[in-house]
């Protein structure tokens, strides 16, 4: 759907010297200016709105029947970081919240991620055009999103990313959401540029507290000190945008499991490695393997890249 | 005169035969050597021609050549040169026949003394493949020669020697084949150093069962390399013919140190070797790395750092078990069936899950270095962790013997002997996809579905191929849900399939 005036599309292509040659309608890309009935209202409380937003599938950004949440965080995370934001986003798909966030590395990917696998929407914006998959390494989730969600961005179709786009790719996000969750931050990362934004516009800027001793949780342990709201998983994001006690994160459903593999996931959660597993068990490394296989393909462990297991959620 | 004289070239690792002949007539004094000799061969020349004075033989004043024969075969390396002064001798009416049917191999020094060669049992084995009854070899290389079982080898130590043998001046005893009455169990670094570690152990045995390639993941220092060597003392004890083979190989890249060899090398190259380096190759060809650890184990420590070219190259000797070399206009053979166990760290960092701040990219690079393809050479993939500390005595127990280990790898194996006796397949990794599909049935199909659905095809074939051999090692008929599930839990993890 193009609903875009002229004026409109003039100011949007001013910036975008790579664009001239794409045209919305071809790439089948929504287009909606500022004055169109469809055009996101939040982004209308932004100093300075994109005059055009460009979107893969508008009806998902333009009326947003749920408040929707923006989860960010480093491109650099821990397996913490990693679990956490997995975590969050997977239960806010399931309880039916939009989640935002801008398909970088890292957390921002693992969100999208958890969302869809929850069967949730989520939305990319993007500092490029909305048919560009940059970075490259996310191009398998860019079109999982494009499946189940929508990809958006205030660049024109064809524009390349370029440094001075991501800040202001990062107030869109801002103001799309209702609440902003940073899910790791160093002292001096991007994603703080974002829960600025966020806080100016009078979000809601919420953070999941690190270790004081890790770099990574620098920034979001500094959010927290000036205010910010802590969030420790799904919940405690839910109860931000509904109020206490208003909306729960729907029960995961989960196989029944027998009281060894219980222990066995109990005993992962805590972070053993297969060696003391199998002796906090007592059982042999052959019947671990293979216990751990069946937890892992019925979707309650998952391997982390160096190998190791660790929960899904 | 002409006298001809049988000796013995190296051609990959095995010996062809080569006629040397030397004609003496009348003329100018003069000593060449004809018949694509390289250096080594044509500096023989004055080795002989010293060490022929220094043994009490007069070099004949007149023109001497050499021929030898196959002229179209390349000739490399100081073997030649007792053969060459023998034939000179005779030539020059200084034995009683000028074509005797003994062959003779070696290295002369400029004193007369015989060296060692390289490749003695080769050449040997080639001798008996030809019908040669006797053959004068160094007294080095004596024990070596001998293993080629009906050939009579005499070990000399001097040119002197040898001549007054073959005048029938002296009689020598035959050499005693070096066999050992019996292949002792493995005298390398034992299993039983190896403290905790139960998975990567459980990992090293079914990869040894099966003759599975293995990838270790986990950071410096948990024990990659410490269980690696450990392999070849669990692997089954190489058989006569095997232990004959491993001799061979080693003899002819000149690492034999007399004597059958008993145990399964064990290789392990720096990660900065060069492809020619790895499988072969050079000027003339010299055999690489996973010939050298033919019937053994090669061990690649730090994987991703080897250069893609060197891994590439490794693909299609694992795959077949020999390596063709093509340098110039030879192509030379050699064998090449050796298990891989490669090592390398989670990600770029080495540090471990925990503390690691690796982003995406970073791991997803380090996992595109392990070339894909010899990815879908390893069947078996695990994980180590830093041992922690003994904090009882009874975690500070030594483990398991490499011995009983070795019990367990070899019933399993017998087993795999017994079912692919008809198929020409030795174990159960060595199975193709139309094999494996055959011969690996699983009790339990409908409960294996959902996870074989998950795999491309190479990764079921994997994945069945490594529960047929952990149901060996159960002694099992069939492959139960349990062996299947194990199974699945080695395949690898999910960043290096990323890249994969």
């Amino acid at each position: 759907m193009i609903d875009a005036c002229d004026g409109c599309l003039r100011r949007s292509y001013e910036f975008a010297p790579d664009a001239v040659e794409s045209r919305p309608a071809r790439l089948d890309v929504d287009a909606v200016c500022l004055h169109s009935d469809s055009y996101p209202a939040p982004l209308r409380e932004l100093t300075q709105p994109p005059p055009v937003l460009y979107a893969t599938r508008i009806d998902l950004v333009a009326r947003l029947d749920e408040p929707v949440a923006v989860v960010i965080g480093s491109r650099r995370p821990s397996e913490y970081g990693r679990t956490l934001a997995y975590r969050i986003a997977r239960g806010l798909g399931a309880a039916g919240v939009p989640v935002v966030s801008g398909l970088a590395l890292g957390i921002d990917a693992i969100a999208h991620r958890g969302c869809v696998d929850a069967g949730g929407r989520t939305i990319a914006v993007l500092a490029c055009g909305v048919d560009v998959p940059y970075p490259r390494t996310n191009r398998r989730l860019y079109e999982r999103i494009r499946e189940h969600g929508s990809v958006v961005s205030e660049m024109p179709p064809g524009s390349r990313p370029y440094r001075w786009l991501f800040p202001a790719r990062n107030r869109i996000m801002a103001a799309l959401g209702k609440v902003t969750v940073v899910v790791e931050a160093a002292q001096r990362s991007g994603t703080l540029i974002t829960a600025d934004f966020a806080a100016e516009l009078g979000r809601d800027v919420a953070a999941v507290p690190g270790q004081v001793t890790t770099e990574a949780a620098a920034g979001t342990n500094g959010l927290l000190r000036s205010g910010a709201a802590l969030v420790t998983g799904p919940q405690d994001v839910l109860d931000l945008l509904y109020g206490v006690g208003m909306r729960e994160v729907p029960g995961a459903s989960r196989p029944v499991l027998d009281s060894h593999a219980e222990r066995t996931l109990n005993l992962v959660g805590q972070g053993l490695g297969l060696d003391e597993l199998g002796r906090e068990l007592g059982i042999s490394a052959a019947v671990l393997r293979a216990t751990l296989a069946r937890l892992e393909l019925q979707g309650l462990l998952r391997r982390a890249p160096s190998g190791a297991y660790v929960l899904t959620a | 005169m002409l006298a001809k004289v049988r000796t013995f070239a190296l051609e990959g690792v095995d010996g062809v035969p080569v006629t040397v002949e030397v004609d003496v007539r009348r003329g100018l004094p003069a000593f060449s050597v004809v018949g694509l000799p390289d250096r080594a061969v044509r500096e023989s020349r004055e080795r002989v021609r010293a060490a022929l004075a220094n043994s009490g033989v007069n070099f004949p004043q007149q023109r001497v050549t050499v021929n030898l024969a196959p002229a179209s075969l390349r000739k490399s390396g100081p073997s030649f040169d007792l053969a060459i002064a023998v034939a000179v001798v005779a030539a020059d009416g200084g034995l009683p026949e000028a074509d005797f049917p003994d062959a003779v191999c070696g290295e002369l020094s400029l004193s007369g003394e015989i060296r060692p060669i390289r490749g003695a049992l080769a050449m040997a084995l080639a001798a008996r493949r030809s019908g040669v009854g006797r053959m004068l070899v160094p007294i080095a290389n004596s024990a070596e020669a001998a293993l080629a079982d009906g050939l009579e080898v005499i070990g000399v130590p001097s040119l002197a020697e040898l001549l007054e043998l073959l005048r029938g001046d002296l009689t020598v005893e035959p050499a005693v084949p070096a066999l050992a009455v019996d292949i002792p169990d493995h005298d390398g670094p034992d299993l039983a150093d190896v403290r905790g570690q139960a998975d990567a152990r459980r990992a090293l045995e079914i990869a040894a069962a099966g003759g599975h390639n293995l990838l270790m993941v986990g950071p410096p220092g948990a024990g990659k390399t410490m269980l690696a060597r450990r392999l070849p003392g669990i692997l089954p004890p190489p058989t006569m013919a095997e232990a004959i083979e491993i001799t061979k190989v080693q003899g002819v890249a000149g690492l034999a140190r007399g004597g059958l060899v008993t145990s399964r090398p064990f290789r392990a190259p720096h990660h900065t070797i060069s492809a020619s380096g790895l499988v072969g190759g050079g000027v003339p060809p010299k055999p690489g790395e996973v010939t050298l650890a033919h019937q053994g184990v090669l061990f690649l420590d730090e994987l991703p750092e080897f250069a893609r070219a060197a891994l590439e190259a490794l693909r299609q000797p694992l795959e077949d078990g020999s390596v063709m070399v093509v340098r110039g206009q030879r192509a030379v053979e050699y064998p090449a069936r050796a298990m891989l166990v490669a090592a390398c760290n989670g990600c770029p960092c080495a540090r471990p899950a925990g503390e690691c701040t690796c982003n995406d990219v970073d791991r997803i690079r380090y996992a595109r270095r392990l070339s894909g393809p010899l990815l879908d050479r390893i069947d078996l993939v695990c994980e180590l962790r830093q041992p922690p500390p003994p904090v009882s005595a009874s975690q500070a127990e030594p483990g398991e013997s490499s011995a009983r280990v070795r019990q367990r790898v070899l019933a399993a194996r017998e087993r795999q002997t017994e079912r692919l006796r008809d198929d020409g397949v030795s174990c159960n990794a060595a199975m193709d996809a139309r094999l494996t599909r055959r011969t690996v049935l699983l009790r339990d199909a409908a409960r294996a579905r959902p996870a074989l659905e998950r795999l491309s095809g190479r990764g079921q074939d994997r994945v069945l191929r490594l529960a047929r051999t952990i149901a060996d090692l159960a002694e099992s008929a069939d492959v139960l849900g349990e062996h299947f599930d194990e199974a699945v839990g080695y395949r690898l993890g999910d960043s290096h399939r990323a890249a994969a």
